[in-house]
């Protein structure tokens, strides 16, 4: 049984209907195509109009939804030789970050993401894609490693904030993810980044900073989880749906602001109802965006980015 | 409010008319609010407010002896909260600051419910526009720039205004090639200013960034509390990091994490001695030899001097 959300229950139906309805006309050898047409286009229609107009809360649920594509399904489409490092080379290995080096579009590239799980078994494991410290450091070692053989380098951002725990206090969460900032702001090589599901907090901005951010259309950034955000304001996690309408996180938004510099679409209803078709899409969008930066001058590219996060919020 | 609030930093003549610790406002204030000190509620008073202040160890102290002994509890060095004036009048040498970005003012970008009333009503209460001020100055005959945050404003979270005054310090103390130190006193990254606030940490990195590849000092100052997008950026970037006594430094909240975990937080968690313990400050200094500290530090910043 696939996660269907209440908004989008008539279009399950609709699309029930349809199927019976072609069953039926298999079975009776009767043609309906007329009205299986007529359905389909209702049913295309509706589609468009109930995804075309997702409230923000209605985003946060597609942009968490559990068949979405994770960064290792991207990885393993957009890289060959992928060959995947592991530990921060002082503590561990954080299994919410993934990282190596591949080939992209001709490019040798170093890769990071966070990494959710595709099950609860998975989840556990990966801590719902939470970063300890050990996970940021993990990415600063890539990132480093990247500058010195000038790789460019490839993020992938999905994750409901930084873990929040005793062991992630005491190794240092705060230090570690402003030492990542500081890094991606100065590292010497082009940074391409893209928000593939959710991007909360200091966490996500941690492998999320670059020369260009992409964001797919359903995915959301914030400067916290709904979660949170309505535990601190309202110290109720309750009222998480109001805290998503308030804190503008969505693509649409976040284009708006000039945080972001270009959405990439996503098939009708999400990534998880064509993950064929959007892998395509983002290919298409990542693959331009790295060709473009790689060919700029680093001196260049440097003052370009910092500009861009000077400029961030002096409206 | 402070005995220093009536001398606040509302206009640009401030720095020069911010009283000497230990002195009372008015007259008029000191019979105002001797009349109700003896119903004050007796825990969580960080703000004197009247001559009596009870610290946290229940001890009463006479508040003209508190600010004498820098706004720390003679029985139990608990270190009370400053405001970003008293820092400075603390810190820096007499008459020698010059503030920058005085009118600069947040405003409420996103539209968020209860934002405005909330920024107008710490405006009136701190008599700041914002939850930090920035500027120039000596200490110890050292020119620096300088990073004040006020916890008494919006919990000194950080939103574009705090991230854009601190990106431009740092640029000034390149410009300028003088050390930067920075006293951090933030709940975090500002709600209110959603995607804004989140992208003032990367703001600040950048900035200080620069700084450091310039093989500028950036001495980082964190004072109770200094949590979340504050301490997650500026404040643990600094080549010397310093912290009081006592404070609240972390990334997660003791609420959230306890919250997450379902466990009582340890005695002394996220506490500076605790950062101390686990590699993450350098030395935490009482505050009356703060001062004296950092001009250590920054002498030694001169070579062959």
């Amino acid at each position: 049984m696939p996660t269907v959300f209440d908004f989008e229950k008539p279009i399950y139906e609709l699309e029930t209907k349809i199927a019976e309805l072609k069953q039926f006309s298999a079975d009776k050898g009767l043609n309906l195509n007329r009205e299986i047409e007529v359905l389909e286009q209702r049913a295309l229609e509706l589609k468009r109009s109930t995804y075309g107009n997702l409230t923000p809360w209605q985003k946060v649920l597609i942009a968490r939804h559990p068949n979405r594509l994770g960064a290792r399904d991207y990885i393993d489409n957009f890289c060959t030789d992928f060959v995947e490092l592991h530990g921060d080379r002082a503590f561990g290995d954080d299994p919410a970050v993934v990282g190596g080096i591949g080939r992209m579009n001709g490019y040798a590239v170093t890769v990071v993401g966070h990494q959710k799980g595709r099950d609860t078994k998975e989840n556990l494991v990966r801590n719902f894609g939470m970063l300890h410290p050990d996970g940021c450091r993990k990415v600063l070692r890539l990132m480093r490693q990247a500058e010195k053989f000038g790789r460019p380098l490839v993020c992938f951002v999905d994750t409901p904030g930084a873990h929040c725990g005793i062991g992630a206090e005491e190794r240092g969460q705060a230090e570690a993810i402003a030492r990542n900032l500081m890094a991606l702001s100065t590292l010497k090589v082009p940074i391409v980044v893209v928000v593939i599901g959710e991007g909360g907090s200091g966490g996500a901005l941690a492998l999320g900073m670059g020369d260009r951010i992409l964001m797919q259309e359903h995915s959301v950034f914030s400067v916290s989880s709904p979660e949170a955000c309505a535990s601190i304001i309202w110290k109720d996690a309750g009222r998480a749906r109001e805290a998503a309408e308030m804190l503008k996180l969505t693509a649409q938004d976040l284009l708006r602001w000039g945080v972001i510099d270009e959405i990439v679409p996503e098939p009708l209803g999400g990534v998880h109802r064509d993950p064929e078709q959007a892998l395509e899409l983002l290919r298409e969008a990542l693959f331009r965006h790295l060709d473009e930066i790689c060919r700029l001058d680093r001196g260049e590219l440097l003052r370009t980015r910092y500009h861009k996060y000077r400029a961030i919020g002096n409206l | 409010m402070g005995p220093e609030s009536e001398a606040g930093p509302a206009g640009p003549a401030a720095p020069g008319v911010v009283q000497a610790p230990g002195e009372v406002g008015t007259v008029f204030e000191l019979f105002r609010k001797s009349k109700y000190f003896t119903v004050q509620p007796e825990s969580k008073r960080e703000i004197p407010e009247g001559l009596w202040i009870k610290c946290r160890c229940r001890e009463i102290l006479f508040s003209k002896d508190l600010s004498r002994n820098y706004k720390v509890c003679q029985k139990c060095g608990h270190h009370f909260r400053l405001t970003a004036w008293e820092r400075i009048e603390l810190t820096l040498d007499p008459d020698s600051f010059v503030e920058f970005d005085a009118d600069l003012e947040p405003r409420d970008i996103l539209e968020f419910p209860g934002y405005a009333q909330k920024l107008a009503k710490a405006q009136e209460e701190t008599g700041l526009r914002e939850a930090v001020v920035t500027g120039e100055g000596t200490i110890g005959g050292h020119r620096v720039v300088v990073v004040v945050m006020d916890a008494h404003f919006i919990m000194g979270s950080m939103g574009t205004v705090v991230g854009e005054k601190v990106a431009r310090a740092a640029e000034r103390a390149l410009e300028k090639r003088v050390p930067l130190v920075a006293f951090s006193a933030s709940g975090g990254a500002r709600m209110q200013e959603g995607i804004l606030s989140l992208m003032q940490m990367g703001k600040t990195a950048a900035a200080l960034g620069r700084l450091d590849q310039a093989g500028l000092l950036y001495i980082s100052v964190l004072t109770d509390p200094t949590m979340g997008g504050v301490s997650a950026s500026f404040g643990f970037l600094g080549d010397i990091i310093l912290a009081e006594p006592g404070a609240l430094i972390g990334f997660a909240g003791p609420r959230v994490i306890e919250q997450t975990i379902r466990q009582k937080l340890p005695d002394g968690f996220q506490q500076a001695e605790f950062l101390q313990e686990h590699g993450f400050v350098d030395l935490v200094v009482p505050r009356n030899r703060l001062r004296d500290t950092i001009i250590k530090i920054l002498g030694l910043h001169q070579q062959g001097e």
